[in-house]
């Protein structure tokens, strides 16, 4: 089996037998990025001799005898996480020059575990998207048909670990852009409960849905990152103090007696008939496996969208109204003065997506319309939490499709947000409530993948993860790569 | 309610402090609208009573010790910015 075919559990038992250094596997991944980077552009950019500045630590970490599980693993970041000394663009030409100064939490951790950045990944502009079409640097192609889209906001994580030329990325949910990618690129990726991963240093979007995770071919892959990311952090105020348990030893329990719920309102109209049938199928292997499922009901979630483009616009436009043009960022040619410096910055520093957002969210702040609006959102948001806690308290696990269809074409969406925003209508209820969601592989329609989605009760990152892998042991969806990548 | 206009775009876009070229303002009109009534089927449900949820996991902000926690990196931090002289953040005059 060659180096880029192996999940992260295979290649850390190679680097432990010796088999190969991780400079050795380091060289293999960035040629193979350097070869297909150009036809997917899931890199913004390739930090190669840093990697082998990382893999050749990492060797002799393991020389000392002190290496971990992720001690040589090659791993990529979503653009959207500071890494000291390295551009961090999230997907804008307002951060384009940007070298962040200091590394966001999760960052700090990889690399503490001996993890090697090989570089970081494109995306959707500052993480608004499901189509990595809004990103300054160009769209992503998605690995199993160039004409189609990756998903988005983290799909140049998915593209790049679907295409093996990485075995693992981090990316960001807000509304789905982990689990959706994920699902279009027939990758594994989890969003962890809110507050379990640390948001600092992470370019913030809608700071109270943002959520850190990984994006890998398996599931016990996954269990091996998120181990590594999750954790109590003093200097994200929404931090969770809670330790996490080891995910990777976890992963094994059989499901028997599984209580599975499958949600009518995610079957129903708007979900393409031959996703259900994958969907389906899916689903019935885990019967095989003794689990039970039944039929629940998520009365509000038609409301999930209508809620999150109140939600999430309203804090985008708080938080970015730190990119002024003067402190850091880009900064227009010759301002008359300093509104002007302001507003042409912005203006011409931000895409039309991000600027869509900006103004939604002002105005549904604004005087007079608060009420209406982002008050009322929040009430919706506590219907749709309340939705998730019955439902918990009959079933372990909520499951249903990741997204309504496969991957669509480049270009079919992008000038229609509202159709764009209908892809998340799966996902976007998890954020509003703060759950960890899950998508894994679970078989194609035509050439293109289909994800299952798993939901979990706050904190069963390990139960999600657990349930994920179980049906990894029986079905080799995960295992297919995209023919011209294999 | 009814469609925005181009001046109202316009006035939020000025509350954004965002520079809309004049040649977008209907575009941004026209997706803004179909937006809020997306937005508006929120209305269908009566929320009379709903606790407004903030934060997902209804935690109480942490507080810490009033220490200094922090060291000065002003040139580490200035290096990345547009204009600087002495040590200060440079932008056009405000006040003649």
């Amino acid at each position: 089996m060659a180096m880029h075919e192996k999940t992260i559990a295979q290649l850390s038992a190679s680097l432990a037998a010796g088999e190969f250094s991780s400079e050795e596997l380091t060289r293999a991944l960035l040629e193979r990025v350097e070869q297909f980077n150009p036809s997917l552009n899931a890199f913004i950019t390739i930090t190669a001799e840093a990697a082998l500045a990382q893999a050749r630590m990492a060797d002799e970490r393991r020389r000392q005898g002190a290496a971990g599980p992720l001690t040589g693993i090659p791993i990529a970041h979503k653009d959207i996480f500071c890494t000291e000394g390295v551009r961090t663009s999230c997907g804008s030409r307002m951060l384009d020059r940007f070298i962040a100064p200091y590394n966001a939490t999760v960052v700090e951790r990889l690399n503490a575990a001996g993890a090697v950045m090989l570089g970081k990944t494109n995306m959707d502009e500052f993480a608004m998207g499901s189509s990595n079409e809004t990103s300054y640097y160009g769209p992503v192609r998605n690995p199993w048909d160039l004409d189609a889209v990756p998903g988005g906001s983290s799909g140049g994580s998915a593209a790049a670990v679907a295409a093996r030329l990485t075995p693992g990325a981090t990316g960001t949910d807000t509304g789905g852009s982990i689990r959706q990618p994920a699902a279009l690129c027939g990758v594994t990726g989890i969003k962890p409960t809110y507050g379990r991963v640390s948001r600092w240093g992470m370019i913030a979007y809608a700071s109270s849905l943002d959520q850190g995770g990984p994006m890998a071919r398996t599931a016990e892959d996954c269990a091996l990152l998120l181990g590594a990311m999750a954790g109590f952090d003093l200097r994200d105020s929404t931090s969770v103090d809670r330790p996490a348990p080891d995910y990777a030893a976890l992963l094994d329990p059989p499901l028997a007696g599984l209580k599975i719920g499958l949600p009518k309102e995610y079957f129903g109209e708007g979900l393409d008939s031959a996703v259900a049938q994958v969907v389906e199928e899916a689903i019935a292997e885990y019967r095989k496996m003794g689990a039970e499922t039944v039929e629940i009901s998520l009365p509000n979630s038609q409301l999930a969208i209508p809620a999150y483009y109140v939600v999430a616009p309203a804090e985008c436009s708080s938080n970015l109204a730190r990119f002024d043009g003067v402190r850091y960022g880009y900064r227009c040619e010759n301002p008359q003065d300093l509104l002007d410096l302001y507003t042409r910055s912005r203006g011409e520093g931000f895409g039309a997506e991000v600027k869509r957002r900006i103004l939604v969210g002002t105005f549904a702040l604004s005087a007079g319309y608060y009420d209406a609006y982002y008050l009322k959102a929040q009430q919706i948001r506590r219907l749709i939490s309340d939705d998730f806690r019955r439902a918990f308290a009959q079933v372990d696990v909520i499951m249903g499709p990741t997204s309504p269809t496969v991957a669509f074409n480049l270009g079919e969406k992008v000038d229609d947000p509202i159709t764009m925003y209908l892809s998340d209508i799966y996902t976007i209820a998890v954020n509003l409530a703060g759950l960890p969601g899950l998508s894994l592989p679970a078989g194609f329609v035509g050439q293109r993948p289909v994800g299952l989605q798993l939901i979990g009760d706050y904190f069963a990152e390990d139960r999600l993860l657990n349930v994920a892998h179980r049906y990894q042991q029986v079905t080799d969806w995960h295992q297919r790569a995209p023919m011209a990548f294999a | 309610m009814t469609p925005l206009g181009t001046a109202q775009v316009a006035k939020i876009a000025h509350l954004a402090r965002l520079a809309i070229r004049e040649e977008d303002a209907p575009a941004y009109a026209r997706n803004l609208s179909a937006i809020l009534e997306l937005v508006e089927q929120m209305n269908a449900v009566d929320t009379t009573g709903a606790a407004p949820m903030a934060h997902p996991l209804d935690m109480a902000q942490r507080l810490r010790a009033d220490e200094v926690s922090e060291y000065d990196q002003r040139e580490h931090f200035q290096a990345i910015a547009p204009r600087v002289e002495a040590g200060l953040y440079l932008v056009p005059k405000v006040i003649e």
